[in-house]
């Protein structure tokens, strides 16, 4: 998803900076960026988001500060094991919420200092409403959620603007294993270009595909007396 | 970025562009080189990138590999035209970043909806055959993961043997990783197009001698015109357009045009929209509509080679159980007698084919790849009760004349048929046998006609 968003930002005129752990991986995809677009500069940095002690430090890194900054991190984790095991939930706590606040909360200073800016943040349907199957995961997402939210409301008067991207199902390497149904899952591509549109127009949150929000208004609307005896 | 466990795919049920056979198979996605070695770790298996390749081609025997993922540029050389991509970057791509630089590949088939591996596996053709030959003449070098688990880079110099069996190798010589492919100089996105109509089979043909110097030369034929009209034919050449044959309000920019709104089909009607009547009427409405277009036009790239990927998912028009591609190509000396045997049997016995496509190609090049000098006709069949009894037949006639069919397309030719046609598939079996290719690399295909 974060690699398609590149190849679209970057078909669209702007200079990036990738920033990721595995600088290799990095190195390939700003390769590709390159032949794609040849007139856009691309930079990679390393960054562990895991890591929040470092996060400071890589923004200091940035010269020019962007314009627009999008974060794509997050995992799935072992849902199982976390219900009991403190090490795999703190691992998906801090990928999916900690870690993305952190840097995005630092981010967000400087853009508000400098009073322009976009901050976008990929959340996750799963944080609209806790399932059975997935609610550690789905409660990181609901704080990450509830962090861009807030953050919107805060930089408001600042002129920055947050966009909340809850995608739905992608057919990315994430999801790969799974048979989804296709009628409910967008392609990185129309997750990518949806970003880059909800950028420009300044849109506050975004379900790629449309059927997202009707499902979601359900979801959300069914009484906690019925919801808790159903399996989604 | 996730550290998720490299997945080892799902049981799915897999067609080719012609949505027949279906077959499960497990389907593996990888998205990198590393999981690429791991997908390949098991028997059984073939690559498949963006499954246009019509029957069953690209559909493993126990697991097929989706090369999709891996759809990363590497490098561009302006200098040579040489572009070193992933194998699953699909030629639509190639077209939309390098056409706007003055770049198009030098080979493409009628869709732009194909995988560079892809290409390369079944050594496509395309409508410059007769000048450019295929895809083969083009690819500088490409890496391919083999039997052993190594991953060989093959080119004219190195590993040639494994280089000149790949393409063309249908995927059953390893997974291709990588290749470096040569685009071609052009001023501009349109074709100069020239229309010829030929009353008949031979007018078709001494079109296609009289103009063996066009770059592209290709004709739709009416496959249920009988008698004197046997064979009548829209002729079709075109070159790639200059500056100074563009009109002058598109010089500024020659490389944009207005682009098609892309339709679809929804669904697949339970039954075929098209029989013996809708395809004799639209085949005498269209040579009609062409009779009046003679001479000289332009057309924009994209509706001159691709003029079904505006129509997204078109295979559904044939209806739920699917189609089958009959694709020939008969000797020259042969031709002649051969296709009129064949334009014979299809007005007498089938309900005709909707897409019918003449060529007439250059010389053999590559140890098993389809092309050879002489006339190529390509027919669309729905799959209905009959077809293995006609598909049979249509086969008879092409042995007799001795011909062979395009394995991208095939869906149904048997094992004997196979290499009675063509006697270059022994060769190819012994070598796969040799290099421990069989056990590891396997299609439905492979399985279906030996190989």
């Amino acid at each position: 998803m974060a690699q398609a968003f590149a190849r679209k930002m970057a078909n669209d005129g702007f200079d990036l900076v990738l920033a990721g752990r595995n600088t290799d991986e990095l190195d390939a995809i700003r390769r590709d960026l390159l032949v794609r677009s040849p007139s856009c500069s691309v930079q990679c940095l390393f960054f562990d988001a895991m890591d929040m002690e470092s996060h400071r430090e890589m923004i200091d890194r940035l010269s020019p500060l962007p314009e627009v900054a999008a974060c794509f991190v997050g995992s799935m984790g072992d849902e199982i094991a976390a219900r009991c095991d403190a090490g795999a939930l703190a691992l998906i706590l801090r990928s999916n919420f900690e870690g993305p606040a952190n840097v995005l909360g630092i981010v967000a200073k400087r853009f508000e200092d400098r009073g322009s800016g976009t901050i976008v943040g990929i959340s996750s349907v799963a944080g609209e409403r806790g399932r059975k199957t997935n609610y550690i995961y789905g409660s990181a997402k609901a704080g990450f959620t509830a962090f861009l939210s807030g953050l919107r409301n805060q930089l408001q008067s600042a002129g920055v603007h947050v966009v909340t991207v809850l995608p739905g199902f992608v057919a990315t390497k994430m999801t790969s294993h799974l048979s989804l149904p296709p009628a409910l899952t967008a392609k990185p591509e129309a997750v990518a270009s949806a970003i880059a549109k909800a950028i420009r127009k300044e849109t506050n949150v975004i379900y790629v595909k449309p059927v997202w929000f009707v499902i979601m208004t359900i979801i959300k609307a069914i009484p906690e007396s019925i919801f808790k005896k159903m399996s989604l | 970025m996730s550290s998720n466990p490299i997945p080892n795919g799902r049981q799915e049920r897999v067609t080719g562009w012609g949505r027949y056979p279906i077959v499960e198979t497990r389907l593996v996605q990888p998205a990198s080189d590393a999981e690429l070695s791991v997908a390949t770790r098991s028997d059984g298996l073939v690559a498949r990138g963006n499954g246009r390749g019509y029957g069953d081609c690209a559909v493993g025997k126990d697991a097929s590999v989706q090369t999709l993922a891996l759809d990363r540029f590497e490098s561009f050389d302006p200098e040579t035209g040489i572009v070193v991509a992933q194998s699953g970057v699909l030629l639509k791509t190639i077209i939309d970043v390098f056409l706007p630089r003055g770049w198009f590949p030098y080979v493409t088939p009628g869709t732009k909806f194909v995988s560079l591996g892809g290409m390369a596996a079944a050594d496509v053709h395309g409508k410059n055959h007769h000048v450019d030959g295929t895809i083969r003449r083009w690819i500088e070098w490409f890496e391919i993961v083999c039997a052993d688990g190594q991953i060989r880079r093959c080119s004219r110099t190195e590993n040639n043997e494994l280089f000149e069996a790949t393409i063309g190798g249908m995927g059953l010589t390893g997974v291709i990783s990588r290749i470096a492919v040569r685009l071609r100089r052009v001023q501009s996105a349109y074709i100069q197009q020239q229309t010829f109509v030929a009353p008949n089979l031979a007018a078709a043909m001494e079109l296609f001698d009289r103009h063996e110097s066009a770059t592209y030369s290709v004709a739709w034929i009416d496959c249920l015109a009988v008698g004197e009209a046997m064979g009548r034919s829209i002729v079709m050449l075109g070159e790639h357009a200059t500056i100074t044959d563009l009109p002058v309000d598109l010089r500024d920019d020659p490389f944009d045009f207005p682009l098609r709104k892309a339709l679809g089909v929804p669904f697949a009607p339970p039954i075929s929209p098209l029989n013996r009547f809708s395809i004799q009427a639209f085949n005498s409405l269209y040579y009609a509509a062409q009779k009046r277009k003679i001479g000289q036009s332009l057309a924009d790239y994209d509706s001159y080679f691709y003029p079904l990927d505006s129509i997204h998912d078109w295979n559904r028009i044939y209806g739920r159980r699917g189609f089958v591609q009959h694709q020939c190509v008969l000797p020259e000396e042969r031709s002649r007698e051969g296709l009129l045997e064949l334009l014979q049997f299809i007005s007498r016995h089938t309900q005709g084919s909707f897409l019918a496509v003449l060529k007439k190609f250059g010389k053999e090049e590559g140890p098993w790849s389809f092309p050879m000098a002489g006339y190529s006709l390509a027919l669309d069949f729905p799959v209905n009760y009959n077809i293995e009894s006609a598909y049979a037949a249509l086969n008879e006639i092409v042995l007799r004349h001795a011909g062979r069919l395009y394995l991208a397309k095939d869906a149904l030719m048997g094992r004997d048929f196979a290499h009675d046609s063509d006697h270059r598939l022994a060769n190819f079996k012994m070598f796969r046998e040799q290099h421990g290719m069989k056990q590891k690399f396997a299609s439905v295909l492979s399985e279906r006609i030996d190989l």
